[in-house]
């Protein structure tokens, strides 16, 4: 039981005496427990806050992979005339969190981030961090596009040409891109780029806005607007 | 191990209810209103929405962004505790078996965070053999079921509209809300198909129902049901709306994180209450009541009388019939989903409603017509949601495929570019699922497992099924149904369109869908059912199962509602049976 809740019940004598015996009984140890208060802001129960609080105490990632992992996250969502960049919006720290989170993008990240270094210093004898935002994007346009196929009136068809020795730098930077647009669009700054506009207290639904509906010349029918909730 | 002991409970109860969930919940509301003195016993922690929150928290609240764990696998601001997988509960399969097994671990269960989709049975779901030959009939009939149908709509509230359809029948609906853009677009496709679309059947309050069983508030449209209604009550909890306003009556001895091993009996195969190991002392103990009712979980509840062999009951509790564990089905699934170019572009606004659908398909063939023999309704899905973790995923099938405002790009990129691709295609997502009826077979079961057992030294399941024809041949029907809506809308098709019968034409695994039911169930034949008419035990008298497990079939509908009409049926006939010392 949490211990929590099981003071404040048995405060308010939602819980007789027979649930302390039932082993609910708080002793000094769980006590103390007590008085420690949360620092997340979601509800997390028991296991959840131990397993949060191991994960806050590591650290994955080095500073200079840090620092790689800061110039590609910027490359990928700039600043621009809408919003801020992702480190603006503190997506690396983000990724930080998410690969101990986790950890099958560990490898991926560390091996790609590597890669990207090996690639630079073959081609510019620095690691990627090093060299101008140019040589800089000189790489990344060898592999940020890559090769995708789908099915069309039953035919594949493919887009997209990759030179094979950089189809694992494509991979990392398919992984790179999508991380960084997690952390982007469900952070302050991103979820108001995007234009999500929920999320609201006390909201009313009062159907698709009129001059949605005329857009795409829909309209509700008369037993809808008869039967629905309306405000 | 020099203390080991049973500690036996003072208290002596009226009932124990082992379980919290829809049918645990409605049990213990019942009879605590009534004046039974009850002992709820709940192998997950308290938990209590008004003060364990995750509505109206934002993304970045979540330092995963909203995405799922071990600990809460539908996503880190889902309400419920559980997973497929518990720490030191194992279960195992048979060959050839690929049962998940759904299992919540809190007070309310998976009440706490289900779709809050509320159908009633019709009355041709109750006699499927009937009809079809497959399968058994239920042992009543919707005539008998009808009236706490109706209670329970006054009681916790459901939206929809009464449309007088045969086998989906009228109710006391709140008004439902108005069909998003989407489901617009989705209506007049289906409809084109001959699909019929009508407004979806949600216990989500709309409106007051007419005899609530506390003060609740009504929907602030946040689309946030999975977080559970912390703000208004104004969705079906177990915790919101049944359990907590029964501990306003003083009769209610919650015991949360206590694991229940076996069914207790006496010489003369009455139970007598229940023995159970408390999860933070680790001790065991033992508890007396004059009734044990069942509502762990149609498996928990099988996997419990199994365990609980006696002289008496040599075979498990309630199994003289050796049906417990058989006839185990979960609903069938199967999903499309792609985007609508119509929708590239759009225009921004507010569309969270109801956290659910806003329309619905109810079954609308006759199966005789048909190669499969059961039918399956369609739950419909898009629109603008809160971004969370996985947003913008892949999004070189996206903008590599489709041109951006007139312009052709390549796939995936960076920069500018890529930001103006995602803000063009956000809120264009659409699609569907399809949910059907398995036919209930005798070789579908769970049993126990003779060597394994959990950190506690309960044996363990062992499942043991699979699907056949009828569900394969129902998948591919879906599929063909959803393309053609799809196509109806104008739709894109981007998953879910390549299979065939070497993936089973895309049917989700059993126990996928987390309506599993009839393990326990109920019957007028002795040798053919667990349970009689009333969800009681022919064996044993005294002892009640009230959860999915008592279901003889479970229709192309969504089981809570009836999980719950079943538990007021039943906890009123204990009441009475009680009054009359028959029990």
């Amino acid at each position: 039981m949490d211990r929590r809740d099981s003071l404040k019940l048995i405060a308010t004598g939602a819980i007789a005496a027979p649930a302390i015996l039932a082993g609910c009984k708080p002793d000094e140890k769980k006590a103390k427990e007590e008085t420690k208060e949360t620092k997340f802001a979601l509800d997390r129960n028991k296991d959840e806050q131990k397993h949060e609080e191991s994960l806050l105490k590591d650290k994955y990632f080095t500073d200079h992979e840090m620092a790689t992992i800061t110039v590609l996250a910027d490359i990928i969502i700039p600043k621009d005339e809408v919003s801020g960049s992702a480190s603006e919006a503190k997506v690396p720290d983000f990724i930080e969190f998410i690969v101990k989170d986790m950890p099958e993008h560990q490898l991926p990240m560390r091996g790609g981030l590597r890669w990207l270094d090996i690639e630079s210093l073959k081609r510019f004898e620095r690691s990627f961090v090093d060299i101008s935002a140019q040589q800089q994007l000189q790489i990344v346009d060898d592999i940020a596009y890559p090769e995708i196929k789908w099915k069309e009136n039953g035919k594949e068809v493919k887009k997209g040409n990759v030179k094979p020795e950089m189809k694992p730098g494509v991979a990392f930077f398919n992984l790179m891109r999508n991380l960084t647009a997690s952390g982007f669009y469900t952070s302050e700054i991103g979820v108001k780029d995007i234009g999500y506009a929920g999320n609201q207290s006390s909201n009313k639904w009062n159907g698709v806005p009129d001059d949605v509906l005329k857009q795409y010349g829909l309209a509700y029918d008369e037993k809808e607007l008869k039967e629905c909730v309306k405000f | 191990m020099g203390d080991f002991q049973i500690r036996k409970q003072p208290k002596k109860y009226d009932a124990i209810i082992v379980g919290s969930g829809a049918g645990g919940g409605m049990a213990a509301y019942i009879l605590a209103n009534a004046g039974l003195k009850i002992c709820l016993i709940e192998a997950g922690p308290m938990y209590d929405p008004q003060k364990n929150i995750t509505q109206l928290k934002n993304p970045w609240d979540s330092p995963r962004r909203g995405a799922g764990t071990k600990f809460r696998p539908f996503g880190d601001f889902d309400a419920c505790y559980g997973g497929w997988k518990l720490d030191g509960e194992p279960y195992t399969q048979a060959e050839g078996s690929n049962w998940m097994w759904w299992r919540a671990r809190m007070l309310g269960g998976r009440t706490n965070h289900w779709g809050r989709i509320s159908l009633r049975f019709g009355p041709k779901d109750f006699k499927r053999r009937s009809i079809d030959g497959l399968g058994d009939d239920w042992p009543i009939s919707y005539d008998d079921i009808k009236p706490y149908y109706d209670r329970v709509d006054k009681m916790i509230g459901v939206f929809g509209t009464n449309e007088g359809l045969e086998n989906d029948p009228d109710g006391y609906f709140l008004p439902p809300p108005k069909p998003r853009l989407h489901e617009l677009i989705i209506k007049k496709g289906a409809t084109q198909a001959g699909v019929k679309v009508i407004p979806g059947r949600l216990s989500i309050l709309t409106a007051k129902p007419e005899n609530p069983t506390t003060e609740r508030g009504t929907c602030q449209y946040c689309g946030q049901c999975n977080r559970n209604c912390s703000y208004y009550k104004a969705d079906f909890s177990s915790p919101n709306v049944l359990i907590y306003p029964a501990m306003k009556t003083g009769n209610i001895d919650p015991f949360p994180d206590c694991m229940v091993r076996e069914v207790l009996t006496n010489k003369e195969g009455e139970a007598t209450g229940v023995s159970y190991v408390n999860k933070d002392d680790l001790q065991e103990y033992q508890v007396e009541g004059r009734v044990v009712i069942l509502a762990a979980s149609a498996c928990e509840s099988a996997r419990l009388l199994l365990n609980s062999k006696s002289q008496r009951h040599p075979n498990g509790l309630a199994n003289a019939s050796n049906v417990v564990g058989k006839y185990l089905h979960d609903s069938t699934g199967a999903d499309m989903g792609g985007v609508l170019p119509q929708l590239f572009d759009r225009k921004r606004y507010n569309e969270d409603g109801v956290g659910g659908l806003h329309v619905y398909s109810p079954w609308w063939l006759d199966n005789k017509k048909l190669d499969f023999p059961r039918g399956y309704h369609i739950e419909y899905w898009g629109g603008m949601d809160q971004p969370s973790y996985g947003f913008g995923l892949g999004i070189e099938g996206q903008n590599g495929r489709f041109s951006v405002k007139g312009k052709e790009k390549q796939p995936g990129g960076y920069g500018k570019s890529l930001k103006e691709d995602y803000r063009y295609f956000y809120g264009a997502g659409v699609g569907m699922a399809g949910r059907g009826e398995t036919v209930a077979r005798e070789d579908n079961f769970c049993e126990i497992d003779p060597v394994v057992v959990d950190k506690y030294g309960i044996p363990v399941l062992r499942f043991n099924t699979k699907y056949s024809d009828y569900e394969f041949k129902q998948a591919k029907h879906m599929k063909e149904t959803f393309r053609e809506i799809m196509h109806n809308m104008g739709a894109i098709i981007t998953w879910g369109d390549d299979d065939s019968e070497k993936n089973n034409w895309g049917l989700s695994r059993p126990g996928q869908i987390i309506h599993e039911a009839g393990t326990v169930r109920m019957g007028d034949d002795p040798k053919k059912s667990a349970l009689n008419k009333w969800s009681q035990a022919h064996d044993c008298k005294n002892v009640f199962c009230v959860d999915g497990g008592q279901f003889v079939s479970q229709a192309d509908k969504n089981i809570t509602w009836t999980i719950l009409a079943l538990s007021m049926r039943a906890s009123e006939y204990i009441v009475d049976q009680l009054k009359k010392n028959n029990l």
